[in-house]
């Protein structure tokens, strides 16, 4: 399964990530419109400052999701006809928030569906090919891959480094 | 989406990709997804605070670090944008007030006077003197009175004041928006949108109608003294889109907008034939135009209009064209990386606007047509590098008939009645045979499909038997699709318009209709169509936000288009744009431009990116005037 993986000295702090993650979750999907719709489309990733750097938080859809072990009424769940993506029933949740308070990242919020206050969580963008946020960060700093090829990036980069440092 | 409607542009375009050539819709691509920030008008990056955003789905921050709210961001950025434009538009008028100045003082012998009645027009409506006073003289004393109108004064500026009705000059003097200096209001906006400055959006936007004002004063002026200077425009017919290029001749494009040196090189091109059949091309000099520059000299000239906006790279790639001489505005830089691949030598002339990788030769009015001879030259050096292996042109031109002025407009309406020349055109309005105006100006833009919202515009439009009036690059998509021309009335045009076309154009001999499309000029001139809307209003004692006047700019670019539309509404037209403009961030103020403003001046913006949808606005538009007005 991909996923999305931050290269952390890359992020600008332009949040642009974050809107085209709200307006992927529109019902319009056009910015100039969802910013008129009733309810308006909420994010479900954060750009954060800490230290002086930017850092992107998002939802790692973890193996073992602490959300979804926690999620008494069955609205959590992994996807398996996604290859495992931690998915969500929006009509299930009973808007206990448990899911917000065991997330270590942090990366549940609450959206408003059908009238009724809901989890808002990454769903990895169902209806697209690659997830928006990815797509509209203008540096490259989201990286959607297997952590596999995530993996063999970093090493490339530690490796041309030492290279370098051995002269 | 497709990239052009324009055959030639289309067939360039293979080309480019053929060559691995980027243009400038592969630079927007890789554009994309552009800041949703920046398309909405919340980011403010006037001071070290920032830059600040606010976040428009309500979540984030809902002010900027100083308290400035979305609609308070929203609107300092429209108004520096206006403040851009006029800046633009001014100083183009500048330049021609500075020329004729030194030109009055006899130095600058290669610009005499060219249209004496034009100058004593203009002195006479500017209140000076005229009678009896000998031409130099009076040169002098409009091109004062025309600097004096860039400088602080107590008075409301000239070319606006005694332009507009005195309707007009009630309602700007009732919002206090009476422009008394042209530089003064632009460094006026720039003031008061500094750090700490107008936060009240309502109090900006009313700025921002101001400096508008201020660029349609510019405009007017830069009009009328090109006018004097090269001759007031009158019909003319071409050739237009890529194939006016040549294989045989040395072919050089004038692009840009002002005439103070395009109009020069045309003149002297006609003494410099022998120079390129002596360097080997048997068709001699081949001058053609892109973007405003071509308007200028193809309307005094009838110099043929290569292409226009978007598609200025991609004359380039025909392989034939040997120079490329630019003045300033519209101006891709990325023409010099195009021209590389090339033998095209990329010519910049004015001092204020250099590119990379273009050879400089800077334009001394003084010296003009020795600057011309020089570039000339130039050009025909490079015909000698051309690489018969990469000419490719495309086989497609249009004819097109431009050169309508105002001036033309009303004789041409005076060969129908000569003791009442707008009684006819106002006979026909409320009749009915034509519904209203249409005003098409602006440029073309990447976002939209090159060419596509002018002409289904203009084919919903004409239908219904709107009198269609363009400039600019929108005069230029309807000169390159054949629009400009009396068989586009047997095409598009209702009966009524037809009828009212056809006998105009019997009226002043022409075998044919008038044209379809009345081309008024360039960008810059968008005060001639204003110039033909206030006499009709002025002879009915009806104002203009009551004419069934109405303006659409469907594929609008630069920030100058911005001045123009706001001084459009200011005027009281209903003014369609089809381009998102970066407002809609700010609610309050997306709701005045579109709504409220309509209360003070008449006018409003209709955002509307479907161009048949766009039509239809407009046409609603016309047609409550025409209810209000009781025709």
């Amino acid at each position: 399964m991909k996923h999305i993986f931050v290269r952390l000295d890359r992020c600008t702090g332009c949040r642009e990530c974050e809107l085209a993650c709200a307006v992927e979750h529109s019902a319009s999907k056009d910015l100039f419109t969802a910013i008129f719709e009733t309810p308006l489309p909420r994010k479900r990733l954060y750009v954060e400052s800490a230290d002086g750097r930017n850092i992107p938080i998002l939802c790692r859809h973890c193996d073992d999701a602490p959300c979804l072990a926690a999620c008494l009424s069955g609205a959590i769940y992994r996807d398996w006809t996604r290859e495992g993506v931690v998915a969500q029933r929006a009509d299930k949740c009973i808007g206990c928030w448990t899911c917000i308070m065991v997330c270590p990242y942090g990366v549940i919020g609450r959206r408003l569906e059908g009238g009724r206050w809901v989890a808002a969580k990454c769903d990895r963008c169902p209806d697209r090919a690659i997830p928006a946020c990815v797509e509209a960060c203008p540096t490259k700093a989201l990286v959607y891959a297997e952590p596999e090829e995530w993996a063999a990036i970093v090493r490339r980069t530690a490796a041309t480094t030492l290279a370098g440092q051995v002269g | 989406m497709e990239r052009s409607l324009d055959i030639a542009s289309q067939a360039m375009l293979k080309v480019a990709q053929h060559r691995g050539i980027t243009t400038v819709w592969d630079r927007f691509q890789a554009q994309q997804p552009q800041c949703g920030f920046g398309l909405m008008g919340l980011c403010c990056r006037m001071c070290l605070q920032g830059p600040c955003r606010i976040d428009p789905f309500g979540e984030g921050p809902r002010t900027g670090t100083c308290g400035a709210s979305a609609d308070t961001i929203v609107a300092r950025n429209l108004a520096r944008m206006i403040a851009a434009g006029t800046a633009a538009h001014s100083g183009h008028a500048k330049h021609l007030a500075h020329t004729m100045l030194k030109a009055s003082r006899g130095e600058a012998p290669d610009y005499p006077l060219k249209d004496e009645a034009k100058l004593r027009a203009v002195a006479s409506r500017v209140g000076i003197p005229v009678d009896g006073r000998d031409t130099q003289a009076l040169m002098g004393d409009v091109a004062a009175a025309a600097l004096a109108e860039f400088s602080e004064k107590e008075t409301p500026l000239a070319w606006a004041a005694t332009t507009v009705t005195p309707g007009r000059v009630q309602t700007f003097l009732k919002h206090g928006v009476v422009p008394t200096s042209i530089d003064g209001v632009v460094a006026e906006i720039m003031h008061r949108t500094t750090y700490g400055t107008d936060a009240d959006p309502v109090n900006i936007l009313l700025g921002g109608v101001k400096c508008a004002l201020a660029d349609y004063a510019g405009m007017h002026m830069a009009t009328d003294l090109a006018d004097i200077l090269f001759g007031v425009p009158k019909p003319v017919m071409a050739r237009a889109n890529l194939g006016v290029l040549k294989a045989e001749a040395v072919n050089i494009a004038l692009h840009g907008h002002n005439p103070v040196l395009s109009d020069v090189i045309v003149q002297v091109a006609s003494e410099m034939h022998e120079e390129a059949r002596a360097a080997g091309a048997a068709g001699g000099l081949n001058l053609v135009g892109i973007c405003c520059t071509g308007n200028e000299v193809l309307m005094r000239h009838g110099i043929p209009p290569a292409t226009h906006s978007v598609s200025q790279e991609l004359a380039i790639l025909t392989g034939v064209l040997d120079a490329m001489v630019v003045d300033y505005q519209c101006i891709m830089p990325s023409l010099a990386n195009v021209a590389e691949c090339y033998h095209t030598q990329l010519v910049t002339t004015m001092p204020i606007s250099k590119i990379p990788g273009a050879r400089h030769i800077e334009f001394r009015e003084g010296h003009a047509r020795a600057s011309a001879r020089e570039i000339i030259r130039l050009a025909i050096d490079a015909y000698r590098r051309r690489d018969p292996a990469k000419v490719s042109i495309p086989d497609h031109t249009s004819t097109a008939v431009a050169g309508f002025s105002s001036e033309t407009i009303l004789s041409a309406l005076a060969a129908v009645n000569k003791d009442d020349p707008l009684k006819p055109l106002i006979d026909h309005i409320a009749s009915g045979n034509i519904l209203g105006i249409c005003l098409f100006a602006g440029c073309n833009n990447v976002r939209v499909t090159q060419d596509s919202g002018f002409l289904a515009l203009a084919k919903e439009l004409a239908r219904e038997n709107v009198l269609l009036l363009a400039t600019g690059c929108g005069a230029g998509a309807y000169a390159r699709h054949g629009l400009l021309t009396s068989d586009a009335v047997r095409e598009y045009a209702g009966s009524g318009l037809a009828a009212v076309l056809g006998a105009v154009g019997q009226a002043v001999g022409l075998d044919a209709s008038l044209p379809l499309v009345l081309h008024m000029g360039s960008c810059v001139d968008n005060t001639r169509a204003a110039d033909v809307a206030v006499a009709v209003a002025n002879k009915l004692g009806v104002d203009l936000d009551r004419l069934p006047v109405v303006a659409s700019a469907p594929e609008a670019t630069t920030e100058k288009a911005i001045a123009i539309g706001t001084w459009a509404v200011a005027a009281g037209l209903p003014v369609h744009v089809g381009v998102v403009p970066p407002v809609l961030g700010g609610p309050a103020v997306a709701s005045l431009l579109t709504e409220g403003v309509k209360e003070l001046f008449g006018g409003y913006f209709i955002v509307e990116p479907d161009p048949v949808a766009g039509a239809k606005k407009l046409l609603q538009a016309i047609r409550e005037r025409r209810t209000a007005l009781g025709i």
